[in-house]
């Protein structure tokens, strides 16, 4: 029993398509056993180019919808109809979307309006006997659950870095539509009154970063180190709620149970004390490394490589011989 | 804080859904069937509910209104509304029932949309506030599921929170952009722990709550179809839960000067770099 896969494609406002999402066709190429994977592009102002459709089809995408709705696809409510009315169109058994709150807020209304069993933020996917598992960890990265669709729609949040993403040899072009969606008064209840999109920063995204270095209270607000280190290793910047608190950087990047959720190959906290609240978000990375001052440091619990030392000598030193040993 | 009114608003009844968690700093489990272990005694409010709690009440406090305080779970998630009515809040409402366990995010939804009703039905509801997330599941679902079965405008992820005559508005940041919403009352929202606060309740409030009587409510009371809630009507089966593991071969270093470049060595060696 295969059926469709729909695929909602996240993009930046230029354009791209954001990494994770070739995660989600990646995945789906298996999962739709050659019933057809459809890759839904929400047409907020930005149309999918060529290049960016040839790239969906390299990925395995054999459709591409240009979804066209007579409201902002950023309001939940309007994403929710239109990804509902694609469902109906393609008949697609599951929707995958990358595991972000916006999605999510779309997921749930979904549930109600079609039945559909969700599942957020898993790490895994897999057809079982005619039923979508899905794997996840649960609090805080310290248990491993799977978890099968008992509905007959399925809809599942992927986190970043759950997936190699591979593409298809000579994969065939994808057919184009456009997929035109009037929405429900109901769903114009809520105004979009302002939406900022953050500048890219020239550091790759958070969120889907193979690697991140994340600084503290330890810090002390001075960021330099954590940059200087990021920028040796090609991370990611990320940071606990103290310090996005304290406004040494923005709020965008927390990391932890209220901020953003990360599972990078390679985590480094430095002047991290690894609270709960903090680990929720990042334990499941795939190796840890803290610099702390505190031997007693609940982070030093989870770290793969732990140094017990000043932040301000070991990670300019750990950067110096970084870049000595790259050459 | 950053919740607050602006002049002129009319009383507002708020309802703010709070939910009984096990304790995040205690050893949590899920048990055989797969199903979150609340019996360990080590429950209690969901701290991101404190946030919830608290804006309704700035709210309230700036405006004139009151402040219901409600729960669907278990015997011990009564602790969850006492809390509430110890923070501030006027009513506390418990909603009980064999048939709820086993709920997943829409069994849960449908208990809160129709204890909603039910409150409504005998005043007004303004707005229903959430917070962000259970962190037990943390799949921050309930609040535009529950905004679907209510047929009510959601606004949520405040980081924050103005109520101006009947206008909800709400300021919200997102992974790549932050954004600002807007819709009339009736409306629903979920809060972050940037949006405020949390106060603790103080002696005064703590004993007013002893006095305060918390409503239980049963799925027959609320018309509920226990078929829909509950494991009978949940979507999704835990086939799986264990105990991750703990890390191996972890090395913890003192810095003796040079653990910089023993960090890098370990960087490289396992070709992180
Ligand atoms: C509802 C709620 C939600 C929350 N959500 C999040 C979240 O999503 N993400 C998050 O991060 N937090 C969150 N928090 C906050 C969390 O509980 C912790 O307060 C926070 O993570 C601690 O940040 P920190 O490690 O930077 O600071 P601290 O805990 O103060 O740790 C600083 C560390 O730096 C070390 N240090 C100091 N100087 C040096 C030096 N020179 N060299 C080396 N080490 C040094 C210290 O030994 C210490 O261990 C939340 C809290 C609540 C209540
Ligand atoms: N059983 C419950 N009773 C009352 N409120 C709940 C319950 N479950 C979830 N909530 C509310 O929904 C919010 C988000 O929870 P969740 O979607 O489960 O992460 C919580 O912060 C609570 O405000």
């Amino acid at each position: 029993m295969t059926a469709p896969v729909l695929v909602l494609v996240d993009h930046t406002v230029d354009g791209a398509v954001r990494a994770p999402v070739r995660e989600l066709l990646t995945l789906s190429r298996e999962l739709s056993g050659g019933a057809g994977v459809h890759a839904a592009w929400t047409v907020d102002g930005v149309e999918p180019s060529p290049e960016v459709v040839a790239e969906l089809a390299s990925l395995g995408a054999t459709h591409v919808h240009r979804v066209v709705v007579d409201a902002d696809p950023h309001l939940s409510a309007v994403l929710a109809e239109a990804l509902a009315s694609l469902l109906d169109a393609t008949g697609a058994g599951l929707l995958l979307v990358v595991s972000s709150f916006e999605n999510k807020e779309a997921a749930a209304r979904l549930a109600i309006s079609t039945g559909a069993g969700v599942v957020t933020d898993a790490d895994g996917l897999a057809l079982v006997d005619g039923r979508y598992v899905a794997a996840k960890t649960v609090f805080a990265g310290t248990w491993n659950t799977t978890c099968a669709v008992t509905a007959p729609l399925a809809i599942v949040a992927l986190k970043p870095n759950s997936v190699q993403p591979s593409v298809v040899e000579g994969a065939p072009q994808a057919q184009i539509g456009e997929h035109v969606v009037a929405v429900s008064d109901k769903a114009r209840r809520v105004t979009l009154v302002e939406r900022t999109e953050r500048p890219a920063s020239g550091r790759p995204d958070l969120g889907s970063a193979s690697v991140v270095v994340a600084g503290g209270r330890g810090t002390e607000g001075d960021f330099s180190v954590v940059e200087e280190l990021a920028d040796v290793l090609g991370a990611a910047v990320g940071a606990t709620r103290v310090a996005t608190d304290e406004g040494w950087i923005g709020h965008d990047a927390q990391i932890g149970q209220t901020g953003v959720t990360i599972a990078p190959r390679l985590y480094v906290g430095v002047g991290v004390s690894g609270a709960v609240h903090h680990r929720g978000g990042m334990q499941a990375s795939g190796t840890i490394v803290a610099i702390n001052s505190d031997p007693d440091a609940p982070i030093f619990e989870i770290a793969d490589f732990g140094v017990v030392g000043d932040l301000f000598t070991v990670v300019p030193q750990a950067a110096a011989e970084i870049r000595r040993l790259k050459g | 804080m950053r919740s607050g009114a602006g002049g002129n608003v009319p009383r507002v009844r708020i309802v703010v859904c709070v939910k009984h968690v096990p304790d995040i700093q205690s050893e949590r489990a899920l048990g055989p069937d797969g199903r979150v272990v609340r019996d360990g005694g080590d429950g209690t409010l969901n701290e991101l509910d404190e946030n919830a709690l608290e804006a309704a009440l700035a709210l309230v406090e700036a405006a004139g209104g009151s402040v219901v305080a409600l729960t669907v779970g278990p015997d011990d998630a009564v602790d969850a509304v006492r809390r509430g009515l110890q923070m501030g809040a006027e009513d506390a409402v418990h909603v009980v029932d064999d048939a709820v366990a086993g709920s997943d995010v829409v069994g849960t939804a449908r208990v809160l949309a129709a204890a909603i009703r039910h409150l409504d039905a005998q005043e007004h509801v303004d707005l229903v506030v959430l917070g962000m997330a259970g962190l037990d599941g943390l799949t921050s679902l309930l609040p535009t599921a529950l905004a679907e079965l209510l047929d009510l405008p959601a606004l949520p992820l405040a980081a924050e929170l103005t109520v101006d005559g009947s206008t909800v508005r709400v300021r919200r940041n997102l992974d790549h952009a932050s954004e600002v919403l807007e819709a009339t009352l009736p409306a629903l929202v979920s809060v972050t722990d940037q949006a405020n606060e949390p106060r603790y309740p103080n002696f005064k409030g703590i004993m007013a709550a002893r006095k305060k009587p918390v409503a239980t409510l049963t799925l027959a009371d609320l018309e509920v179809d226990a078929s829909r809630v509950g494991l009978l009507g949940a979507r999704t089966e835990v086939l799986e839960a264990a105990a991750r593991p703990p890390r191996e071969n972890r090395v913890l270093v003192q810095d003796t000067g040079d653990a910089g470049v023993r960090l890098a060595a370990y960087l490289v060696d396992n070709q992180l770099v």
